[in-house]
């Protein structure tokens, strides 16, 4: 009864708000309060830096790998950063190391991939019209977008962008004295930095309140895809760490022009004695991995939530352990914020802290160790599709996997004594976190690319883009860790100064040469993404056979995602291949009174429950005021 | 190594060819692939492509491995050392089980549970003591490497023995700097960051008599066998850190925290080069911190000798005093006549020829 009153009343106002703002083109598509647009600007933006982030990579393995060859074919790009001689400038090494951490971590990572996914799948998935604060959503994406033109700025400095290592660790960072990149380039750095985590706030309080408020009838938090339980999580870990890294980068800020000392203390640089005492570099490293830590947590969830429901639906199968996926995410966002410390094992912290932190970090491995054997239980016995986004998911888990193990090596303080800063670490946290969200955020536009677009992407230049990205990745960071265990140290120009860095110069060598071809791979990708745009294959509404509320929606789905009501949900989003049933899905808005062929006993009881959500607040956006 | 090479790059041309011929169906298919809507695209290569990379790469790990391990340090030189040393292989052994085991089922999986026509899932969401137990397990393992990880890290980072030989190095863009505590009282002298200038470069703090005897060394370190040494580490401008590869040491440089790493290394640089066949050979010591430019070329030799041709050495050196007896002013006259005992032979009066004998000796701080 209420129903259809409710329901005749939507239609007043759905005719009602259709009609009111014809947006122009400024609004539509530039200043967009639509989560969908906001969703694909954060992407572009991302894949742009992606791109640039790649190739600064491949730009310092052409040094490591090759560092006698003359480049000074790369003069028109880099300009007065390759000397006569064609070689690389050091400092400039040390800026593209740092640029290209920086971009890949907070620009691709965070932003690309969080920003992308949680504005696009949040409302889509939970049955909401839109964000909570279309407004702010806007906000954080031109926040981020100047945070970005800022950044890139740098990138063109007589004395470069910043330099000091994606940490910035201070004194080097706060000395403009003690290195070029501290200069005007670290400056522009902290700017940028500050005004992307006003960014990542703006979005992170949108993602929680939309989540907590703007579930549809019946959306309980027992029945939230995995995905959105992944954003969610990831949006409260951004909330809490991002903050202190800004006040650690306003500290530092305050060190490099106020003359404040927090930290600096007895100094002795370019001929003088700095008056700064009682300072400790050693806090700005706390507040950082503060931040730092959680922050890979940030990058990763989002893409173990992503692959999550991407494995469920291409096994064809309900995802294993439901709860225990949201309990070990759980479990990995709270550890995420008390093991920040074995980042400094050996910054001469006190050893007993030391210790705390190897307990606490090592017992991350339990609830990520559950992870990994969930997705390869929802594989066993299913029925699996290699789409593109599956490939790339299987890949995921295969990273996360391999990258975790070592972490297992890394977090031992013991064992990091000899590990800490070798290349040992770079191959670790390359594999599980660098590759391993790089392939959510690839599974993740794959998959959803027809909602996006409504046409679809080149579906075997997919598998071939996997393919050759996922070898590609293995022979670049697999070979690492040998580097590392011959105590390569990180962040070398060349390793020529050294007798126990005279060997793997041939390793390095195919190092890079693999870097190379993954980087040319990825071309594959930036190509079928942008022709499918336009000229893709038209997609029908539920290309993947999908459970989730997205697919529910029309193929371009318009302001309000939805035409007439919000979907209700009557069950959870991973009623794949259920016995019984005819079809290998029953999507989420199905009700059980329409498959008692399939139900299961307990399933048969939530019948009598579904008058009870459907005489539910419609929670609309459109209908309540806001 | 070019065999590893050689291989990899064949391994990576033989799938890049398999992919690229896959290629070609494609161009030829683009249009003709949405005929069959019921059977994926591709789905059987794709699943005999994950197999193929299982075998691949199971071989190319292990082939790979065999080459690199020749150019890994060898054995470690210090007592701590051989412990993290064969602890790290001790977890490295555990973690290979696993990562071949998991990844044998990601990939193994894959193939095996392809879609094929007519076969339905099994709808299969949860079993709580398959869930119990590999919680568990995972536990228990971690348990066993905390602890005996914990009890290593304890012991490399308890306090030193009472009877060290303490040695102070302090990094700076882009060198280190070694201070010896002397051949008399063994102690370092206390040091002063604002006393620093061209030639004190350590700030030595010449109202403190235990710095009389200490000398200055910037090419190397020489330090004896099988007796405990205190690095004491600091840094005088940005972060460094002072890694010691084949003593498994690593520790911090940072400016205005003084830290600390003991270790007893117990080869001597002429054994290690017997044992390595290499006469060449020296123990290095690197940084790990970035610190500007010159950060990757922050070298430092470390000689570990005998006993005997160590107190050689370290007699035969000029304490600073005697390399710039000019600091003698800074010496509080009270402590004038026990500063004289350090000063070049025929105490200067005029700072002429105090400078002259300075520049003498400077060659080897330079």
């Amino acid at each position: 009864m209420s129903a259809v009153e409710t329901g005749i009343h939507a239609d007043v106002q759905h005719e009602e708000h259709v009609h009111h703002d014809p947006l122009n083109f400024w609004r539509k598509y530039v200043f967009s309060e639509d989560h969908k647009i906001i969703a694909k600007q954060y992407l572009i933006t991302g894949i742009f830096w992606a791109m640039i982030g790649i190739a600064m990579s491949v730009v310092f393995r052409l040094q490591l790998g090759f560092p006698q060859a003359d480049i000074s074919w790369l003069r028109p790009v880099l300009g007065q950063w390759i000397d006569e001689a064609g070689k690389l400038d050091p400092n400039f090494y040390l800026a593209l190391v740092t640029m290209h951490g920086t971009i890949m971590v907070f620009f691709v990572l965070t932003a690309g991939l969080s920003g992308t996914f949680s504005n696009f799948l949040i409302p889509l998935q939970i049955g909401a019209r839109d964000m909570a604060s279309g407004f702010l959503n806007m906000l954080s994406y031109w926040f981020f977008f100047t945070a970005s033109v800022i950044m890139f700025a740098s990138l063109f400095l007589q004395t470069g962008p910043a330099a000091g290592g994606w940490v910035v660790y201070p004194p080097l960072s706060a000395l403009p004295q003690a290195h070029e990149g501290s200069g005007m380039g670290m400056t522009l750095w902290l700017i940028s930095m500050a005004l992307f985590i006003v960014s990542q706030l703006l979005g992170g309080i949108n993602y929680i309140t939309t989540v907590i408020n703007l579930r549809t009838r019946g959306m309980t938090f027992s029945r939230l895809p995995l995905t959105i339980w992944a954003f969610l999580i990831t949006a409260i870990l951004g909330l809490i760490s991002f903050p202190v890294l800004l006040s650690a980068a306003l500290l530092l800020i305050f060190d490099r022009h106020f003359g404040t000392s927090f930290y600096l203390s007895e100094i002795y640089i370019g001929g003088e004695a700095l008056p700064n005492v009682g300072g400790s570099p050693i806090l700005f490293q706390h507040l950082f991995w503060f931040l730092g830590h959680p922050e890979v947590y940030i990058v990763l969830l989002p893409a173990l939530g992503i692959t999550s429901e991407i494995i469920a639906t291409n096994s064809r199968k309900p995802i294993f352990g439901y709860r225990a996926m949201i309990a070990s995410m759980l479990g990995i966002a709270f550890l995420a914020f008390i093991v920040w410390a074995h980042h400094m094992f050996v910054t001469g912290m006190n050893p007993f802290l030391g210790s705390v932190f190897m307990f606490l970090t090592l017992i991350i491995a339990v609830p990520s160790a559950v992870k990994a054997f969930n997705y390869i239980t929802t594989l066993w016995k299913g029925n699996i599709i290699f789409t593109p986004a599956m490939l790339f998911s299987i890949g995921l888990v295969s990273f996360f996997v391999t990258g975790g193990l070592t972490g297992i090596i890394l977090g031992n303080s013991a064992l990091d004594i000899q590990l800490h800063d070798t290349y040992f670490v770079v191959a670790h946290f390359h594999i599980v976190m660098g590759a391993a969200s790089a392939f959510g955020l690839f599974a993740g536009v794959y998959h959803w690319f027809p909602k996006m677009f409504g046409r679809m992407m080149n579906y075997r230049m997919g598998q071939i883009h996997f393919w050759l990205t996922f070898i590609g990745i293995y022979l670049v960071f697999f070979p690492m860790h040998y580097i590392g265990i011959a105590g390569f140290p990180r962040r070398y120009y060349q390793f020529t100064s050294f007798d126990f860095g005279k060997s793997f110069t041939d390793l390095n060598m195919f190092i890079t040469i693999a870097a190379v071809l993954s980087f040319l791979a990825q071309f594959i990708f930036v190509w079928n993404f942008f022709y499918s745009i336009f000229k893709g294959k038209k997609a029908t509404q539920n290309p993947w056979n999908s459970n989730t509320l997205e697919w529910t929606a029309p193929i371009n789905p318009g302001h309000g995602n939805w035409e007439g009501d919000i979907p209700a949900v009557y069950r959870w989003s991973y009623d794949y291949s259920k016995p019984g049933s005819a079809q290998d899905f029953i999507p989420q808005n199905i009700p059980y009174s329409q498959t008692p062929e399939s139900n299961l006993p307990h399933e048969n009881e939530q019948i009598a429950m579904e008058a009870e959500i459907e005489a539910q607040n419609f929670n609309d956006q459109f209908k309540n005021a806001h | 190594m070019t065999y590893i090479v050689g291989i990899l790059i064949v391994v990576f041309l033989g799938l890049t060819i398999l992919v690229v011929s896959r290629l070609q169906n494609v161009l030829k298919g683009v249009d003709a692939g949405s005929e069959d809507s019921s059977k994926p695209e591709g789905n059987s290569w794709n699943a005999w492509m994950f197999m193929a990379f299982l075998v691949l790469s199971f071989v190319g790990f292990i082939w790979s491995y065999y080459s690199a391990e020749k150019d890994f340090l060898p054995e470690a030189s210090s007592i701590h050392g051989r412990r993290t040393d064969d602890l790290f292989w001790f977890s490295m052994a555990i973690l290979t089980i696993a990562f071949f085991i998991v990844n044998f089922l990601i990939f193994y999986f894959s193939w095996k549970y392809q879609y094929k026509k007519g076969n339905k899932a099994t709808f299969y969401p949860e079993n709580h003591k398959l869930e119990l137990i590999w919680t568990v397990i995972p536990a228990i393992v971690m348990a066993l490497l905390v602890f005996t990880g914990w009890k290593a890290w304890s012991d490399i980072t308890s306090d030193a023995p009472k009877d060290s030989e303490v040695f102070e190095i302090m990094g700076k863009q882009f060198g280190w700097y070694v201070r010896y505590p002397g051949v008399d009282n063994n102690k370092l002298g206390n040091y002063n960051y604002k006393l620093i200038d061209s030639q004190n470069e350590m700030g030595l703090d010449l109202s403190d008599e235990n710095s009389f005897d200490d000398f200055i060394s910037v090419s190397e370190l020489h330090v004896p066998v099988d007796k405990p040494v205190l690095l004491k580490i600091r840094a005088r401008d940005v972060l460094h850190s002072v890694f010691i590869p084949h003593m498994r040491v690593k520790m911090d440089a940072v400016p205005g925290m003084p830290t600390k790493f003991w270790f007893i290394p117990d080869k001597t640089t002429a054994e290690m080069r017997a044992e390595l066949g290499n006469s060449s050979f020296d123990y290095e010591i690197a940084c790990t911190e970035v610190c500007g430019r010159g950060h990757f070329a922050m070298r430092l030799r470390l000689i570990v000798e005998d006993e005997a041709s160590y107190r050689k050495w370290c007699a035969e050196q000029k304490t600073f005093l005697e390399t710039y007896p000019e600091y003698l002013a800074k010496v509080p006259d009270n402590l004038k006549p026990k500063a004289m005992k350090y000063m070049p032979e025929a105490a200067p009066s005029d700072s002429t020829t105090a400078q002259t004998t300075g520049i003498g000796t400077t060659a080897s701080f330079r």
